[in-house]
């Protein structure tokens, strides 16, 4: 592998099954090292696409290159330079932990006593070492798919996907595979990570695309992606009577999203356009009372709702 | 944390060792998962026993063996043959666990030998059959059955019933990896019942329906039987007009066997290679 190579390159990716065409062209370029997040609505593709990249479904069409070999004809070769935790967790349950590993080490073919090392090594690093010797069927969610991130590094891979790794956690344990992701950045690695949450692609990821529909729709830092789609401006009325009057004078400068629960109305405004003082004068003067005025930079919620436009699907994922 | 990427297998030679390696691995892994789960050990040790005993005992006392002997003596073979052939529900219900799991996933996702996985499988099964054989035959002294024409001759039987258990072992790789699904899987177990029965492990099939002593006669189960009475020396070996394997019981056994994993070798393994593509 040069050092030029990307990580990650993929050109084309398709996938079908049956009537369903999961990936329809999917391009990527992941440099080495960092995160890189890859995000879209339930269905969009995320996990065929993860899934051509790990060898394990072989695109209709598209190549795809990974830590250097192609996945489709070196495999194998991928396989030895990958780690990979899907989004459900893939445990022998009457295994314990360490044993889990210790399996898991011995098919990559690490001679026994290395693999046993390797486990006890890993258990102690990422906190598991007093659950190890319990069946992984009485984990809890959480150290499952710790447990599950953990059998991914047993090589030290220098790539690693990770399919939904927080999906279900509560945010203490989030918080912790964060800092494992974050502790593998340290040391060189790359992870390609998909997510539904989009503070978790926000706070970890380097570089974001998102894909709809099977296909990237849209990709860059997650700081481009909000410089793409401007500023807003939130108004928060004291009193729910005021409701209507703000969002009328807000639909002057652009098409607000409104939420009468919190009292709130957004507006999109495009750089430059409009200033601040000149909104709160606005609403002054329609006798607007007003509890908080401010602009600041979207959300990647905001961009993520912009770009897939499909905010009712999305609403739903969230109510679910 | 640096650890030297480990390489992949060039030669061909290689490649079969480490094929080798990788199935050992498995079964390793199949002997942990039992000791970490006694209670299905002692389960599957246990109900021989208690099937010698229902057989046996319970059935047996209004069943007359034809050419007359004990029917224990009779009913043994039987039951090492039906005991054989749960092999089919253990791996299919070890497999289709796997694969709804993810398990299978990240094996794919692995640079094992593709192969491994479903042999493995089917190696671990053998030595948890062989432990259930020893238990079965220790119940079968117990309560009458003997072994009458020598050790060379029951081994072979043995060697039999270890071939059928392997050969049939290899139809629930398939089947686990078709379901894919613990819970069908786990409701498909009561059909190995039916296919035992429907032989001569129990009963002679002379006092059935036509029809249905054609299918019991051409059962592979019947052949294994067969065979085994013959090379035990246990009473109830055919004699007069019987059909054609059970005429010669050990060469049907052994084409059967054959026949069994001549499809479903293959097929599994590349159902395996396959999956989810
Ligand atoms: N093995 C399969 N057989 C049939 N359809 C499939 C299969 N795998 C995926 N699909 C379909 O392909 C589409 C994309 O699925 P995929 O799992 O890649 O989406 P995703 O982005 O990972 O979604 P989620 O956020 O729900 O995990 C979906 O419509 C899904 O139903
Ligand atoms: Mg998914």
């Amino acid at each position: 592998m040069t050092s030029s190579e990307p990580a990650i390159w993929a050109e084309g990716l398709r996938k079908r099954f049956g009537p369903t065409e999961a990936v329809r062209g999917v391009d990527l370029e992941v440099p080495e090292g960092g995160v890189f997040g890859l995000l879209g609505p339930n269905g969009a593709g995320k996990t065929t696409t993860v899934r051509i990249l790990s060898t394990l479904t072989l695109p209709d069409a598209g190549r795809a290159r990974v830590a250097g070999y192609d996945v489709v004809r070196d495999a194998d070769q991928v396989r030895y330079r990958i780690g990979l935790a899907g989004q459900h967790a893939s445990m022998d349950e009457k295994l314990s932990g360490r044993d889990n590993l210790r399996l898991f080490g011995r098919l990559y073919h690490l001679p026994p006593r290395v693999a046993r090392r390797r486990a006890d090594e890993l258990l102690e690093r990422f906190g598991l070492a007093g659950a190890g010797d319990r069946l992984v069927k009485t984990y809890s969610g959480g150290m499952r798919r710790r447990i599950d991130l953990i059998s991914s590094l047993i090589t030290a891979p220098p790539v690693l996907f990770l399919d939904e790794p927080t999906t279900g956690l509560d945010p203490r344990s989030r918080g912790e595979i964060w800092d494992t992701i974050r502790e593998l950045v340290a040391d060189g690695v790359t992870v390609l990570l998909t997510t539904q949450y989009l503070d978790e692609a926000d706070r970890l990821a380097d570089r974001v695309a998102v894909v709809d529909r099977g296909q990237v729709i849209a990709s860059g830092t997650p700081d481009e992606l909000k410089a793409e789609i401007g500023s807003r401006i939130d108004v928060v009325v004291s009193a729910a009577d005021a409701f209507a009057d703000a969002t009328a004078v807000l639909s002057r400068i652009g098409e607000p999203d409104t939420d009468p629960e919190s009292r709130r109305v957004s507006v999109p405004v495009s750089a430059g356009s409009v200033t601040l003082p000149a909104v709160v004068r606005e609403l002054d003067r329609a006798g607007v009372e007003v509890e908080d005025v401010t602009l600041r930079r979207p959300t990647l919620d905001e961009v993520f709702l912009r770009l897939t436009g499909r905010a009712e699907e999305t609403a739903e994922k969230v109510s679910a | 944390m640096v650890l030297h990427a480990p390489v992949a297998p060039t030669g061909r030679l290689d490649r079969l060792r480490w094929t080798l390696t990788d199935g050992v691995t498995l079964v390793w892994r199949n002997l942990v998962q039992l000791k970490n789960q006694p209670g299905e050990l002692v389960g599957a040790l246990v109900f021989p026993a208690v099937m010698v005993v229902l057989f046996g005992y319970v059935f047996g006392s209004a069943i007359k063996v034809p050419g007359g002997g004990n029917y224990r003596e009779y009913l043994m073979p039987g039951l090492f043959a039906m005991t054989s052939i749960t092999s089919f529900m253990t791996t299919m219900l070890a497999v289709a666990t796997d694969a709804s799991k993810g398990v299978m996933d990240r094996f794919r996702s692995m640079p094992m030998a593709r192969s491994a996985v479903p042999f493995g499988q089917v190696g671990g099964d053998i030595l948890v059959g062989a432990l259930g054989m020893v238990i079965m035959v220790g119940c079968g002294l117990a309560v009458g059955w003997r072994i009458h024409d020598g050790l060379p001759k029951a081994l072979a039987a043995f060697g039999l019933l270890i071939l059928l258990r392997y050969a049939i072992s290899w139809a629930g790789v398939l089947c686990g990896l078709v379901v894919k699904n613990e819970e069908t899987a786990d409701q498909m177990v009561p059909l190995v019942f039916p296919v035992s029965m429907l032989s001569n492990s129990f009963v002679p099939t002379a006092g059935m329906p036509a029809w249905l002593r054609v299918i019991a006669d051409w059962n592979p189960v019947s052949a294994a039987v067969a065979a085994c009475r013959g090379l035990f020396g246990n009473p109830g070996a055919p004699a007069g007009d019987v059909a054609l394997p059970l005429r010669h019981p050990v060469a049907a056994t052994l084409l059967w066997s054959g026949v069994l994993l001549v499809i479903f070798v293959p097929l599994s393994v590349r159902r395996f290679r396959t999956l989810n593509r």
